[in-house]
């Protein structure tokens, strides 16, 4: 697309800033904001390379350590489990299920959520009340009910944690994406998107969507932990990932039994887990205050 | 489509009507029980011509809002016709007023509020091209975009700017380049200087009157400060719960206005000559306005009215001319001073 830089050569533009750098600027002020991005961001590398750089594999057994606290001459450096596997590597593998599970859910229940929202919100009357008794409708399946069903009608597989988890969270997103939609509907920039002539489509996706995501943005950070939670929880209860593969919540299952034992395969894992989770609510918060320095 | 002579009206509307349904607001009320009737607008003529502005006043909930709503096909009337260049545009569906923009413009009230904060003025300005002229390259639209900044007292330089880095008399600028983009032959300004302080005020009158002339624009220019309409318009229209009270050539109202309303209106506005203010016997309109919801009978500004009696109370009184050119709905026009 061509832009006006480039149509305009003989002009000097001037640059303007957006909300979105305005809001940035104030980002890169929040201390705490700051600080867990880049541990987010390291840990988010330790659990990409990590197994690559430790030589033993997450599903391998070493007889010869069983059971062995933290070591740094074995190469097991956060110790390992009672089958002798590197609690490190087992650590990242979990780290990547876990995470994998939090963003990818949330980019689901964002898809849906933001659309589903903004279309309810925005035609408002039946259109509206039909779609919002839908998601009513949703709410009140238990949701462990239909996690267990999903196993046993499917087999366990990672792809149904994720389907699970999505189908419940875009509800919260519609409904939170509906409110904000029905406050933005009323401004006098929408009317003028339709003097524009704008189509109720590009009203949704070109005016209405970009104002409402500083909301969503701030729910996404907020989302993700919860969404790690819960498959923790799945996994706490057996219905997670399957052995050999692990996660965050599957560790700190298997650590909470040999607690007395063996400490280190409790710790670990959870400390991983709870780093995550502050580090996503700082983030959260950082970015709440960022993009609605009014609201603070 | 056709032009019209010189002379012949672009924008005509005859009774027109537009009424809301309130829900009841009675405690006992139920979902289904009757609803009342708001008549916003009521059985309102007017003719406009290329060239020319008609300034609309009146009191808050008069309903002229609600009238430029509807003249640009945001409001749906219950009654009555539009016709533009002759064609009846009053039950057009969605997609013929799409097409009627390119005609059909408006300026907003709140410049700020009416510019979307994410988009920079430039994509602003492009957005009614990019709508309404799909078809039109890209390099042509942001040409658009650049010759028009000028025109409004924009430099072209800040078309990559966000609105907030405006202030508001800049920002109604963008809107009017906004509008003005498409070329339209009927701009209409609902109330466009009432958020700005009195000197950006002149400012956008002036500039308003400025391409008015230039484009020959057929303008609608609303307000409810009568000093604001008489600088910019040519006949004034002044409504009082819905209804036109009087309407006349700018200077004939300004000088001998028929409609004890349209004087009382008059006596509103402070003379800037601070002695003869004083001086001036304050004219101040006794009570409140009516609910809209229950609007006295006959005449409807009988209630605050000096010379009102009897027949006032019983009778409608129809807008009719007085002199050439000016015409008031009150059953004693005549015998005013």
């Amino acid at each position: 697309m061509s832009t006006p830089a480039e149509v305009l050569p003989d002009i000097e533009l001037v640059e303007g800033r957006s909300l979105w750098q305005d809001a940035m600027r104030r980002m890169l002020r929040n201390r705490a904001a700051m600080v867990s991005s880049f541990l987010l961001l390291a840990l988010l590398i330790t659990v990409t390379v990590g197994p690559w750089i430790s030589g033993y594999e997450y599903d391998q057994l070493d007889w010869d350590h069983i059971w062995e606290p933290p070591a740094m001459e074995t190469g097991h450096w956060l110790g390992t489990d009672s089958l002798g596997r590197d609690l490190f590597v087992r650590i990242c593998q979990g780290g990547r299920i876990s995470l994998m599970v939090g963003i990818v859910s949330t980019i689901v229940s964002l898809l849906i959520g933001v659309s589903w929202g903004a279309i309810a919100g925005y035609f408002g009357g039946r259109v509206d009340a039909i779609m919002m008794r839908i998601v009513d409708i949703l709410y009140a399946m238990p949701f462990l009910f239909f996690v267990i069903l999903l196993m046993v009608f499917f087999g366990r597989h990672i792809l149904l944690i994720f389907i699970a988890i999505g189908m419940v969270n875009w509800l919260d997103m519609a409904r939170i994406v509906r409110g904000q939609t029905l406050s933005i509907k009323n401004k006098e920039f929408i009317e003028a998107a339709w003097m524009a002539g704008a189509s109720n489509r590009r009203v949704i996706y070109r005016h209405i969507i970009p104002n409402l995501m500083g909301v969503v943005a701030v729910y996404v950070t907020l989302t993700i932990p919860q969404v790690i939670l819960v498959e923790s929880f799945l996994s706490f209860l057996g219905l997670g990932v399957q052995e050999p593969a692990t996660s965050w919540g599957a560790l700190v299952n298997e650590g909470a039994q040999e607690m007395e034992r063996a400490p280190w395969l409790l710790i670990f894992p959870a400390s991983c887990l709870a780093l995550t989770l502050f580090c996503f609510n700082f983030i959260g918060d950082g970015l709440r205050d960022a993009l609605d320095p009014k609201d603070r | 489509m056709s032009t019209a002579r010189a002379g012949d009206p672009l924008l005509l509307v005859r009774q027109l009507r537009v009424e809301f349904q309130l829900p009841s607001a009675s405690p006992w009320a139920t979902p289904w029980s009757k609803k009342e009737t708001l008549r916003a607008v009521d059985s309102v003529q007017l003719d406009l011509r290329p060239g020319e502005t008609l300034g609309i006043v009146g009191e808050s909930g008069c309903g002229k809002s609600t009238l430029a709503r509807t003249l640009v096909g945001l409001q749906q009337p219950t009654a009555g016709a539009i016709f533009l260049d002759g064609k009846d545009i009053t039950h057009l569906g969605e997609e013929g007023w799409r097409q009627l923009r390119r005609d059909v413009q408006m300026v907003f009230q709140d410049p700020l509020a009416s510019l979307n904060p994410r988009m920079t003025v430039g994509e602003s300005i492009a957005e009614p091209l990019h709508n309404l002229y799909p078809e039109m390259p890209l390099q042509q639209r942001w040409r658009k975009v650049r010759d028009i900044m000028p025109r409004v007292g924009l430099e072209a330089a800040w078309i990559n700017r966000y609105p907030h880095e405006f202030s508001g008399g800049q920002c109604q600028r963008i809107g009017i380049a906004r509008a003005l983009v498409v070329e339209p032959r009927v701009l209409i300004c609902d109330e466009p200087v009432s958020a700005l302080d009195v000197t950006v005020q002149a400012q956008i009158i002036q500039l308003l009157k400025d391409l008015q002339a230039e484009l020959n624009l057929a303008m609608l220019f609303i307000a409810h400060d009568l000093a604001v309409v008489k600088d910019i318009s040519h006949r004034v229209m002044v409504m009082y719960l819905g209804k036109v009270m009087a309407q006349s050539s700018s200077k004939m109202l300004f000088q001998r206005a028929r409609h004890p309303y349209t004087r009382a209106l008059l006596g509103s506005v402070p003379l800037p000559d601070p002695q003869r203010e004083r001086a001036r016997e304050p004219q101040v309109l006794e009570g409140e306005l009516p609910s809209p919801l229950n609007p006295p009978s006959g005449c409807v500004f009988r209630t605050r009215c000096p010379l009102a009696d009897n027949l006032c109370s019983m009778q409608v009184p129809a807008l009719r001319q007085t002199i050439a050119g000016d015409y008031a709905a009150c059953h004693y026009a005549d015998q005013t001073p």
